[in-house]
């Protein structure tokens, strides 16, 4: 599981050697630990827009340090550029030329922030334009990043403000550590719903959540992060793993529910669980997931069948009994869920047609799902992992695994706790103005972009 | 001398320890580790581990971490010298509270039954508000002793001064001393083992081996059709690799067992009718039991499954021959029925420990015989029948496995849950006979 080539460049020879021969040279990434500022320098906001004065606004009521333009020979963690009110493709470049003027002032695991407002809500084709252009520039930011930097979009819906409890949320997050392999994404927020957590470093304090698959992996990690960021879990996970799952659920002070998530009253066993033990259910992970791969051409109805059941039909099932109305004692107002997609099921994998098929079927039915949430107060969305250092990756046979590894923009593998970090940043109050998104956490992969 | 009146109120919320009334003591659920045979799956393990693990998992399954319960009381009967605080360092080992206190019974394989039958009244008397019992055996990491005369030898090497004193000691070392003593042969005062002393219960009472036979069969068919439901997913925390106790075979048939030679009844010759399959194995493995007060239960939103009414403890004199080993809780039992008023047709579950299909036939065709329980019992004519529909209905000691002191915990967790999905006011009663012709027996009441 370790990257070894990653560890041989961080040393001197390492460098000079790769750097030499024009080789890959991942660094190491800016992680959240609690305590944390949201960045570790000073921020540059570029625009004279609405968005870029709440921007400033809400940078300083954060404690960081704001700057109109680069200072000379002084570092910058970030760039926040905003495009809001570009009408015409030409508007575009005055913002971007700053951008370019000011990248070589960024620290290592920068951030580049671009805020537009939505594309598809643009029906004037010169507006849409502009909007959409702001994605390509976004992506190429991205690819153009060094040292761990990374770029991402956060767009605006229809009357909704940067200062918006879900769009202020979403820009502290992409800026955070929690973001680090997060890159040449797009945010939407498209309400002005959601709240700012009361507790800033424990954001999900007084929050139930649910996981299942919590016993190993990135399940385990998404549970370690929603208990260190104040949740009481639930950790859910076959019999068979109960072992592991009540170590890790000892380990956060948890409660521990062996169950088969298809069986048909797994969402009910899981509500009485809730209703008798904490009164409540706030979040839902959907984490748990098989892969039975084989080539479509060899495989067997038992493979793929399994696959689809517990992956898609699975999380159907659970949600059907969680939004159902004699559940809302439970799973009441707010109820925020969040369901596990792969890069697999949005670019596609060899010998893996189950396992994408079932991914991208959690991608639809997350979008589906969205009206029915967003009626409750609620909120629903998916995150896609690209290449995470997970037991499972580790067995990928080496030269596969190291292509893999280096087909990002950050030139490396993510970590469990990279995706946990969005998993629960999506369960927050924090990100109440995203619904029926999906999010990829791939370092910006080149797979499926 | 002037009497206080006290008000009734201030009474009522005092503990009955201190003059108020007594409260119900209520389960609320347990944890087991499968159990394994011995020197399989958990020939590394050790009783501190397996019981460790049982408490985690536990406290995992009622989110307790941190928690100090009232008190864990366990045992082990097979017990290295260097675990004579087992509970309390399991205790320290969980993700229980370092200020939990604990404590380590032994009762034979009778242990689980006394370390929940004491904690319970505890409950009931106020001095505890929650409490754990169980027990752990292993059978592969037995306590292996040093003979006498070796460990005269050592003791004196201890103390020895001088090299001229040390070597005095070691020449009174003789080979044959350095035979270690295997711990738990057989009983002290007979020489025979436990399954000879069954067997001539069992030839006594005249239990064909067909029924014996039958009887374990059944043991592993009901039990493996509970796992197959789920019905263990809430009672069971896998160990060591282990989800389900691997002495366990679903598909038993009478018909299998049948061919099998006899393994005890030496003294019997062709009458022996014992055999491996219808005596419980060796095994390992450990469990545990949460019981508390209502009110610590409500607080924590945790759903009460049965209620320990009562306990029995008997003893039986089996050495002159006059009783068998095994048939302490034929006594038990009927006083225990007496002092509530009941009789074997109130009760809607049976569960009898399964030491031998013998022991749990035997004692059935006891309480059926109108002579005996005349005689032995002092009961007015035959005290009943046990509706065999009513009995171990989910397998029992001969498909799980007997880790010793463990048993008690396995049958008071899985009947409480029985209790409970039967509903209110259902009644169970628990039988474990024990080494040393002793047992246990307890009235659960379902909620």
């Amino acid at each position: 599981m370790t990257d070894r080539y990653g560890t041989f460049v961080a040393s001197p020879l390492g460098r000079r050697l790769t750097g030499a021969l024009g080789l890959p040279q991942p660094v190491e990434l800016r992680r959240h630990t609690p305590g944390d500022p949201v960045l570790p320098g000073s921020v540059l906001v570029l625009g004279a827009t609405r968005a870029a004065e709440d921007a400033r606004t809400l940078l300083a009521s954060w404690g960081l340090e704001v700057a109109d333009a680069p200072r000379e020979g002084a570092r910058h963690a970030a760039i926040v550029a905003c495009f809001d009110g570009v009408a015409t493709p030409a508007d575009l470049g005055a913002v971007a030329l700053e951008i370019g003027g000011a990248l070589r002032s960024l620290g290592s695991s920068s951030r580049v922030v671009t805020v537009f407002e939505d594309p598809e809500a643009a029906t004037d084709p010169a507006l849409r334009a502009a909007r959409q252009g702001v994605t390509g520039l976004t992506r190429s930011i991205a690819h153009e990043m060094r040292r761990g930097g990374t770029a991402n979009g956060l767009v605006l819906g229809e009357g909704v403000p940067l200062t918006a409890p879900g769009a202020a949320g979403a820009l502290a997050f992409l800026l955070s550590g929690r973001a680090a392999y997060v890159s040449g994404q797009f945010v939407p927020v498209a309400t002005a719903d959601g709240a700012v957590p009361a507790d800033a470093a424990r954001p999900l304090a007084g929050k139930v959540a649910v996981v299942t698959g919590a016993a190993r992996g990135i399940g385990a990690a998404i549970v370690r992060t929603l208990a260190r960021d104040g949740a009481v879990v639930v950790g859910v996970d076959v019999p068979a793993a109960g072992e592991t799952l009540a170590k890790v659920v000892n380990e956060v002070g948890g409660t521990a529910l062996a169950l088969d998530i298809t069986a048909p009253d797994a969402g009910a066993r899981i509500l009485e669980h809730c209703r008798t033990r904490h009164g409540r259910m706030d979040a839902v992970v959907h984490n748990a997931g098989i892969t039975r791969d084989r080539m479509l051409a060899n495989m067997d109805a038992a493979r793929w069948d399994s696959v689809l059941a517990v992956n898609t039909t699975a999380q159907l099932a659970m949600n059907e009994a969680f939004l159902a109305e004699d559940a809302r004692d439970v799973a009441g107002q707010g109820l925020r869920i969040v369901g596990l997609a792969s890069i697999s099921g949005i670019a596609g994998n060899r010998g893996q047609t189950n396992y994408a098929a079932s991914k991208a079927g959690v991608i639809g039915l997350t979008a589906a799902s969205a009206p029915v949430l967003a009626a409750r107060g609620g909120t629903i969305n998916a995150v896609a992992p690209g290449f995470i250092e997970t037991e499972m990756t580790a067995k990928i046979p080496l030269a596969t695994r190291e292509v893999g590894r280096r087909l990002n923009a950050l030139q490396q593998g993510g970590l469990p706790q990279d995706v946990a970090e969005t998993v629960a940043w999506l369960a927050s109050d924090a990100a109440g103005g995203t619904n029926g998104a999906t999010l990829r956490v791939c370092g910006q992969s080149k797979l499926g972009a | 001398m002037t009497h206080h009146e006290t008000p009734a109120s201030e009474t009522a919320s005092r503990p009955a320890v201190a003059g108020g009334a007594l409260r119900p003591a209520v389960i609320l659920g347990g944890n087991r580790i499968p159990f394994a045979r011995a020197n399989t799956a958990y020939a590394e393990a050790g009783n501190q581990e397996m019981l460790t693990a049982t408490l985690d998992g536990l406290v995992a399954r009622f989110g307790l971490q941190g928690e100090r319960i009232g008190q864990v009381t366990a045992g082990a009967v097979l017990k290295h010298p260097r675990n004579f605080n087992l509970t309390r360092e399991a205790v320290l080992g969980s993700a229980l509270s370092a200020a939990t206190p604990a404590a380590d019974v032994q009762v034979a394989c009778a242990t689980g039954m006394e370390a929940l039958g004491t904690l319970a009244n505890k409950i009931r008397l106020g001095q505890l508000d929650s409490a754990i019992g169980g027990g752990v055996d292993s059978i592969s990491d037995a306590p292996v002793s040093l003979s006498d005369g070796a460990r005269r030898v050592l003791l004196q090497l201890n103390t020895a001064k001088t090299t001229k004193d040390r070597l005095r000691a070691l020449a009174q070392l003789r080979p044959g001393q350095l035979v270690p003593e295997p711990a738990g042969a057989g009983e002290p005062r007979t020489g025979m083992s436990m399954g000879e002393h069954q067997a001539l219960t069992t030839h006594k009472w005249g239990i064909t081996r067909q029924a014996q036979d039958e009887l374990a069969a059944a043991s592993h068919r009901n039990l493996g059709a509970a796992y197959a439901a789920g019905y263990m997913d809430d009672l069971v925390t896998p160990f060591h690799g282990l989800a389900r106790d691997n002495n366990l075979r679903p598909d038993s048939t009478p018909e299998k067992l049948a061919g099998l030679k006899p393994a005890f009844g030496r003294q019997l010759g062709d009458q022996a009718t014992m055999t491996a399959a219808n005596s419980t194995p060796l095994t390992d493995g450990a469990s545990a039991v949460l019981l508390s007060s209502e009110e610590w239960a409500a607080e924590r939103g945790l759903p009460v499954l049965a209620e320990f009414v009562d306990m029995e403890n008997a003893a039986v004199d089996f050495v002159d021959g006059h009783e068998g080993l095994l048939m302490a809780p034929a006594y038990a039992v009927p006083r225990l029925l007496a002092r509530h008023g009941l009789t074997l047709d109130d009760l809607d579950f049976v569960e009898i420990h399964e030491a031998f299909a013998g022991t749990v036939l035997s004692t059935l065709a006891a309480w059926e015989d109108e002579e005996y329980c005349r005689e032995r019992l002092g009961l007015p004519g035959a005290l009943g029948s046990v509706d065999r529909a009513r009995l171990n209905v989910h397998g029992s000691s001969l498909a799980a496995g007997h880790p010793f002191a463990a048993t008690g915990g396995r049958i008071v967790a899985l009947l409480a849950k029985m209790l409970h999905e039967k509903g209110e006011g259902s009644l169970g009663l628990i039988s474990v006979c024990a080494a040393g012709g002793q047992g246990i027996v307890a009235l659960l009441r379902g909620r």
